[in-house]
């Protein structure tokens, strides 16, 4: 699904990643954990289609097409999304409008009808009961006065509606006290399916208790130093990031 | 004073000496008035453009140009051209001048409540002008406004929005200031009055309509007086046509525990400037100032703002915003003045400026002027694009750019009209604004 080949991407003239590389295939769960500065959020910029970032080689590819070349809003219509780790606030833009707006967006675009707002609010409903949210979120400007955690759920709910293709979760375990580190972990975990493919960017193993992936890599330095299955979680949990990366080098 | 400027108060000057006689039949206070505001309009001349309070808008597209009064002309004008003036379902009561004057077959039955008064100036000047004695005069101020003593020289029609203590107004009034196209542009100076007794609470638009093709100069003055615990919730809809100019200030004084609430969204005109001048004068007197600035093309808009803290324990809430594209130029200046006397106060002000493009131009200067220490008093300004981070986080949620770009303006401006108390006047200005951004059809979706 989604293929990343040697990216190299430079910000304000500083390399940033150096020559990356990852394979994501439908169905599965990639932890990608890393320490601060190593590269972890540029690249989720860069693959959501964020402007500001250089990229000097490598190559991405989404489900057969050039990611590189695709606009924002085309990546998300392609079913892409990435969870920000620090969610804009938009006073003024109704969070319930945006929903409707992007869901219909996407459905557009697959050349499905869109749904009238009462099937809408339906199925919105739902999901914000998973996410323990009150429905007065959704009548609030997006992210606007939210807490950090209630940021983290409202990204999630996104997700439950868009019901993405690929998932990139940038850091959305960070700033969460442990109940809302479950009722999150719970939401994504409603997010796994055959046919689609999560992204676990994080700073901690304590998400990965809850949400248990498939492959874990580690981002160092702009690169991936080390991949295995989930106990290199917890390798790094007992050794730090600096005795992983050793033992790589 | 220079050469040009006399040549450009010639034309005023003669008028005014034409219509001696038809003054000399007004009662001698009113006479003296006019006089008076005359010999202050030809000491002080038309603003120079040096002038500190002038500096940001030159107002020689206005003076260099002959007006011929409106009152030399009646024009047809059918109540289906009024249309573009509906506010959706909101009942008002509505006072109709075309041109600067009064026109009773386009507007509401007469208000017939008990206690209230709302009448055309010229109704009252005509059959009851002593009724008027303490009340026309009493607030409008002559300093750095040439304009307002213009006004006070040729004031021959308007309104009167008159109420008894402890009367409500049933419906909100508006006045429909309707500017038509002539072929040769006309000048008038319309006054309206606005006196609340103790108490009292009423709505007040001043909806200005400019028709398509509409070059007229209109010269308005705007006196409020809100007696103790008075509440006054006070429109002004600039919708002037694209040749238009206007003139316009408020003069408002605030007694103890009143409440003045200003709504000012300026959407039209080619040269407009507006002043807005609040007096607190009593404990407890508060003011809410909110401004919204929509220009483009040619377009330049001017408001001065000027909140004077003369009591103690008094407060004042300000929040201007424009949006500038094209060409277009914005000015904001607020003044806020605290006496000395006047402690424990409460003043804050924001201005914020979205330029769309880059020959738009604004210029926002906060001017606080703070005599008392135990003040709470705030300013900030800013002038900006659009938020970046906002774009994209709306493109990674699938809305195209430009639909993105035209949300974001749309939520700037909504900010000042979600504190309007009229439902039906939001819904106007939101559709109204959606209109002009690209792709409002995707937009609308989202309001």
């Amino acid at each position: 699904m989604l293929s990343v080949q040697n990216l190299q991407v430079e910000v304000d003239g500083k390399l940033i990643l150096k020559g990356l590389s990852l394979e994501v295939k439908a169905g599965e769960v990639h932890a990608i954990m890393g320490p601060n500065g190593s590269g972890k959020s540029t690249l989720c910029q860069v693959l959501a289609g964020r402007d500001g970032y250089r990229i000097t080689q490598g190559a991405v590819r989404y489900l057969g097409q050039d990611l590189l070349q695709m606009a924002p809003e085309l990546r998300a219509r392609e079913g892409l999304m990435l969870a920000f780790q620090y969610p804009v606030e938009i006073p003024g833009v109704k969070n319930v409008y945006l929903l409707k707006a992007a869901y219909n967006a996407v459905r557009e675009h697959r050349g499905e009808p869109e749904l009238d707002t009462f099937e809408f609010l339906t199925l919105v409903r739902e999901k914000i009961k998973l996410m323990k949210m009150d429905e007065s979120f959704l009548h609030r400007g997006v992210n606007e006065g939210f807490s950090g955690g209630e940021k983290k759920r409202n990204e999630i709910l996104q997700a439950l509606i868009l019901e993405p293709k690929l998932a990139i979760l940038d850091e959305t375990d960070s700033g969460l006290d442990i109940d809302a580190l479950k009722v999150v972990a719970q939401g994504v975990n409603g997010l796994r399916s055959r046919e689609r493919a999560l992204v676990l960017v994080t700073h901690y193993q304590r998400l990965l208790n809850y949400i248990e992936p498939d492959f874990v890599h580690v981002l160092s330095g702009g690169r991936i130093v080390r991949s295995g299955d989930k106990s290199l979680a917890l390798e790094l949990e007992e050794r730090g990031y600096e005795g992983v990366a050793e033992a790589a080098a | 004073m220079n050469g040009a400027a006399e040549t450009s108060m010639q034309p005023y000057l003669e008028r005014f000496a034409a219509l001696e006689g038809k003054h000399a039949a007004e009662p001698p206070w009113l006479t003296a008035q006019r006089r008076e505001a005359l010999a202050r309009f030809s000491g002080d001349g038309f603003p120079d453009p040096r002038a500190e309070e002038w500096r940001y808008t030159n107002v020689r597209p206005i003076t260099r140009q002959a007006f011929r009064a409106a009152e030399e002309l009646t024009p047809r004008l059918e109540p289906e051209s009024l249309v573009a003036a509906r506010i959706g379902d909101l009942v008002l009561t509505d006072l109709v001048f075309v041109n600067g004057r009064f026109r009773p077959e386009l507007s509401s039955p007469r208000c017939q409540q008990p206690g209230i008064r709302v009448r055309s100036l010229a109704a009252i000047l005509a059959e009851e002008p002593d009724s008027l004695r303490d009340l026309l005069g009493s607030e409008v101020s002559y300093a750095n406004n040439p304009f307002a003593a213009l006004n006070s020289a040729f004031l021959s029609d308007g309104a009167v929005v008159d109420l008894a203590a402890d009367t409500e107004l049933q419906h909100p009034v508006r006045l429909l200031l309707v500017s038509t196209g002539e072929a040769a542009p006309v000048v008038c100076h319309p006054r309206v009055l606005i006196r609340l007794g103790r108490h009292a609470k009423a709505a007040v638009l001043e909806h200005f309509l400019g028709l398509p093709g509409a070059r007229n100069f209109c010269n308005l003055v705007t006196e409020v007086r809100l007696e103790a615990g008075a509440r006054l919730e006070h429109y002004r809809l600039q919708e002037e046509a694209e040749q238009g100019f206007l003139v316009a200030s408020v003069h408002a004084r605030v007694q103890r525990d009143a409440r003045y609430l200003s709504h000012n969204v300026n959407l039209g005109g080619r040269l407009v400037r507006q002043d807005l001048n609040v007096r607190l004068n009593q404990p407890g007197a508060s003011a809410e100032l909110n401004g919204l600035l929509l220009a483009a093309g040619r377009q330049h808009v001017d408001n001065h703002t000027r909140i004077h803290h003369a009591a103690p324990h008094t407060t004042s809430q300000e929040s201007y915003k424009s949006v500038l594209d094209g060409h277009g130029r914005g000015v904001f200046k607020g003044r806020v003045l605290v006496e000395r006397d006047a402690q424990k106060i409460e003043a804050h002000q924001t201005s914020g400026n979205l330029l769309l493009s880059d020959t738009a131009e604004v210029d926002t200067k906060p001017e606080l002027e703070i005599y008392a220490d135990d003040v709470v008093c705030s300013h900030g300004a800013t002038v900006g694009q659009l938020d970046e981070a906002s774009l994209f986080y709306l493109r990674s949620r699938a809305i195209d750019a430009e639909t993105a770009r035209s949300l974001l303006i749309f939520a700037f401006a909504d900010e000042v009209i979600s504190r309007m108390g009229l439902a039906p006047v939001r819904a106007r200005l939101e559709e109204i604004i959606v209109g002009r951004l690209p792709d409002s059809e995707t937009l609308k979706g989202f309001v």
